[in-house]
Parts: structure tokens; C-alpha cells; sequence
């Protein structure tokens, strides 16, 4: 076993390049967050089209959401880098050259619209299990589109929803690894890859780099628990975050099943 | 005078460029096209392919032999079980693929490939047979006890038939999905359909529009039907429960 022989110079030369390392991680937290921002922004729009009675509306939103969950995201990333800057050769002037020449909003923008897809799906679904009552009691009240989305209809979907978005949010995260091999995206897995080059001690210093990402990983889902607990609480359905986290066992009900009137009784005496 | 030309002339339009075109001129050559399908074919169907059905393969059993462990072990090994599998779980594939074929130099890309997708996707698989497995009643398992059934014949003749019967669309899904992954193999360079369209046709010809596109349209052919067929099967076996 020469890794425990040789453990000191593998701890030195992941500390001669750990300041390449955390660059690598914030590139890699950049690319997760605002690709993880513009999946979202697709998601509802594409999830919320592809739940409208329509035709018109939603036909257009289902071809788009299954031709980008159809094709792989590598294929979209490489068709992005490769074929997109075709259509500027081919017509000089197009506006827009700034952002197809620039690999890094091609990478977020792949990562947005392919996971984005996915999420359209977990939007719909969600939308369609809020209780069809509540829907006729928006129509009861006649209450504009946009009023009952916001009001009604979107927070217990959202509830309901944030689960599977936790989930496309980690892919998102293990996805942004292969956005590595465009050129001028120095994320952690190419810093990782580059390590390799000067040093022969690949296995430790890619372990180091798993370990990197599962952390992220657990943060992000942390994150999105909260997320959870929180939208479920301004539901009526759970205890409130402050319920959950204080120390008093007696403040934080065990079972998250609560009688929806006693809560909201907790809710008028905390305000 | 008027047999000289001059680039002006050739910018204003008044004579014809020459002949040859610059290569990457054409939008999209039907011609070319046509050349390398067969080879693109043959790539999906010797590598993306035999990765995806061979990793869906592992995943099953591995995944079953993962969650039956964590339900069977002691408590320390289940929590050193689930810990590990939520670690494969929620790291890259492309960092484990580059990890494994760096590491293990004198295997082959492709079987790194193998059992890379395999394992990754055995640790989700996991997940769903554990919810399989939490879906049968309790009265079956406290029938077989009363039958004094032991413990293999518990899970292979009452449990694991009755809880794999849900999985099996999940792992129709988790297949797709794996599907859609193998490009990955890029990153160790294996000649997958997507490396070959980039790396051997792109890198070779500079053009880039005809493989890339047909590797996109392949996947989608494969992939839609695919998917529409295994929502069809979970809506039957939902209907039958």
C-alpha cells in the first residue's frame, strides 16, 4: 500500500493546488446556481403551458419539453458549441454572437433548458394534484388567472413540487461535471483533470473531488428541505421552521400532521 | 484591364468566387449524411447500446441485492450500506467515470463504462425496491412467519415477487435515463456515438452540424418511444393494483 507510505506528499500537492480547487468549486457553484435559476424560470413556464386546457398552449409546450428530455444533454451541449454558431457564419450581423461565442453561458443555458424539461414535467404533475376544488373555488370566485395561480393554486403545488425539483437540482449539480470539456469553463472536475496531469496520485485527489460535490449535494438538499418545511408550514400542513429547529421538544410537534385549525390559532398568536 | 480582377470586384458580386468551396461552406449536405449514418449506427448499436443494456442489467440486481442488504444488516453495516450508496448517488458520473478509468488504467474504457452507469444507477435503483419492499403488507410477512417459512424463503418466494411487480417501471425510467447519460463517456474517450460524431467525424471533416444533428435525432427516436411505452406499462400495472 504505498498511499499510506506516501500520504504527506499527496496532502502537499492538493495544498500547492487547492487555490485552483475552491475556483473550480465556485465555478461549479455558479454554473448550479444560475443554471439551476434559468431551469426554474423554464420549468414553471414550460410546466404551467403544459397544464393549460388549451390546445394551442399546450401542444407547443409538450413538443418542447419532450424533444429536451429526449435528446441527451451532451448532444444539446455539443450542438450549442458546434452547430448554433453556424447560423452567425452563415448570416454575419445576427444578433446574439456575444452569447453563442461565450462557452459559459452555453454551458448554463444547456444545464437550464435540459433540466428545465424535466422540471416542466414535475411542475404539471404537481398542478394537477392540487384538489379540483380548490380550482372550482377559484372559478367560484371568479378570480382572474393570474390571481389564482399566485394565490391559490401555486403555493400548495409548490409544496408538492419541491421534492422532485430537490432532485433535478443535485442532477443539475452532477450534470454541470460534463460541462467541463468546453473549452474556457474551468469548473472543479477540469481542475480535477488537470491535477492529474502533473501528479500520479489521480485516485486520491479524484476522491477529494467526489467528496466535494457530495457535500454540495447535501447542502443543496438541506436547502431545499427547508424550502419544504417552510411552504408547507405557510400551508397550514407542518410546524413552522422556528418549531422545528428550537430546542423545546414540547414547541416542536413530532408529527407534522397538525389539525390545520390549532395551527393557524399558533399562527395568529405568533403575529 | 477588364481580365484583371480585383477584390472589389469580387465583393461587389460582379464575378463568381471561386469555384471550390471552402469546407464547412454548406449548411447541411445531404450526401454527407448519408455517408455516415452507417458508422453512427453501428456506434449506437455496438457501444451506447450494449452500455445501456448491460448497466440497466447490474443496476437491477445490484440494486436489489443493495436494499435487501440495508433492510437485512445489522445497524452499523445498513448505515455504512446507505451512506455509501447515497455517496455514489449524489456524485457526478462523469468525476467517477474519470476516476475509475484513470485509476484502472489497463481496463477497458467501455467496461469502466459498464459498471460505472451500473453502479450509479443500482444506488437509485436501491431506493425503489426499498419502496417495493415497504409496499408489501405486513400481514404477508407475519404470515410467512406464522407458516415458519426461513428467511430465504421469505424474500424469494413471498416478498421479492410481490415487490418487484411496481419497480419495474421505474426501472424502464431509470434505463432511459442511463440511456441518455452514456454520452458521457466522452469524458474517458470510449467510441461511443456521440465521441465518434465529435471527435472522428468533426474532428476529421470540420463538419459538425450532420453528426451532431443525427446523434440528437437518434436519441430522441430511441428515447420518446421508449418512454411512451413504459408510461403505458405503469398505467396498466397502476390499474391492476
Amino acid at each position: 500500500m504505498d498511499w499510506f507510505e506516501d500520504w504527506p506528499q499527496y496532502f502537499e500537492a492538493l495544498n500547492n493546488f487547492s487555490e485552483r480547487l475552491i475556483d473550480g468549486l465556485l465555478t461549479t457553484i455558479q454554473l448550479t446556481l444560475l443554471g439551476g435559476a434559468l431551469a426554474f424560470v423554464v420549468a414553471v413556464v414550460l410546466g404551467l403551458m403544459a397544464g393549460s386546457p388549451s390546445l394551442w398552449v399546450r401542444g407547443p409546450a409538450r413538443v418542447i419539453i419532450e424533444f429536451f428530455r429526449g435528446i441527451s444533454l451532451l448532444v444539446l451541449l455539443f450542438w450549442m458549441v458546434y452547430v448554433l454558431p453556424l447560423f452567425w457564419m452563415a448570416n454575419p450581423g445576427l444578433p446574439g454572437e456575444d452569447f453563442v461565442r461565450n462557452n459559459f453561458l452555453i454551458g448554463i443555458t444547456a444545464l437550464g433548458i435540459n433540466y428545465g424539461a424535466y422540471g416542466a414535467e414535475a411542475v404539471r404533475a404537481s398542478l394537477t394534484t392540487v384538489s379540483k376544488g380548490q380550482w372550482e373555488a377559484t372559478t367560484a370566485l371568479s378570480m382572474s388567472w393570474p390571481h389564482k395561480m399566485r394565490r391559490i393554486i401555486f403555493p400548495q403545488a409548490w409544496a408538492l413540487m419541491i421534492p422532485s425539483l430537490t432532485n433535478l437540482w443535485v442532477h443539475l449539480l452532477k450534470g454541470s461535471a460534463i460541462v467541463y470539456i468546453l473549452p474556457g469553463i474551468n469548473d472543479l472536475t477540469f481542475e480535477l483533470d488537470n491535477l492529474r496531469r502533473p501528479t500520479d496520485i489521480w485516485f486520491s485527489h479524484a476522491f477529494v473531488g467526489l467528496v466535494s460535490y457530495f457535500i454540495l449535494a447535501l447542502i443543496l438538499t438541506l436547502f431545499m428541505q427547508i424550502l419544504e418545511a417552510r411552504a408547507k408550514h405557510k400551508l397550514g400542513r407542518g410546524p413552522s421552521l422556528r418549531e422545528i429547529l428550537s430546542p423545546d421538544p414540547k414547541a416542536a410537534p413530532p408529527d407534522a400532521a397538525v389539525p390545520v385549525q390549532q395551527d393557524a390559532a399558533q399562527a395568529k398568536e405568533g403575529k | 484591364m477588364s481580365n484583371m480582377t480585383s477584390p472589389h470586384q469580387l465583393l461587389a458580386g460582379e464575378i463568381d468566387a471561386p469555384s471550390e468551396e471552402p469546407p464547412g461552406a454548406t449548411f447541411w449536405d445531404w450526401e454527407f449524411a448519408w455517408e455516415i449514418l452507417p458508422d453512427m449506427l453501428m456506434a449506437f448499436l455496438q457501444v451506447t447500446l450494449l452500455v445501456t443494456v448491460m448497466g440497466t442489467i447490474i443496476a437491477a440486481v445490484l440494486g436489489l441485492i443493495i436494499a435487501i442488504l440495508i433492510m437485512v444488516l445489522p445497524k452499523p453495516l445498513a448505515w455504512i450500506v446507505r451512506w455509501t450508496a447515497n455517496f455514489i448517488r449524489m456524485t457526478p458520473i462523469v468525476v467517477q467515470l474519470l476516476l475509475l478509468f484513470w485509476a484502472f488504467l489497463w481496463m477497458d474504457a467501455i467496461t469502466i463504462g459498464v459498471i460505472v452507469f451500473g453502479v450509479h444507477y443500482a444506488t437509485y435503483m436501491s431506493e425503489v425496491y426499498r419502496a417495493g419492499i415497504e409496499s408489501v403488507p405486513k400481514g404477508q410477512w407475519e404470515a410467512t412467519t406464522a407458516l415458519s417459512m426461513s428467511a430465504v424463503r421469505t424474500w424469494r418466494k413471498v416478498v421479492i415477487p410481490q415487490a418487484l411487480r411496481s419497480t419495474i417501471p421505474s426501472l424502464g425510467n431509470y434505463a432511459i435515463s442511463m440511456f441518455k447519460d452514456t454520452p458521457f463517456l466522452y469524458a474517458i474517450g470510449a467510441a461511443e456515438m456521440v465521441t465518434l460524431a465529435v471527435s472522428d467525424i468533426g474532428g476529421n471533416t470540420f463538419r459538425y452540424n450532420e453528426p451532431v444533428t443525427i446523434a440528437g435525432l437518434i436519441f430522441l427516436a430511441a428515447s420518446y418511444p421508449t418512454a411512451l411505452l413504459v408510461n403505458r406499462l405503469e398505467k396498466r400495472l397502476a390499474y391492476a393494483h
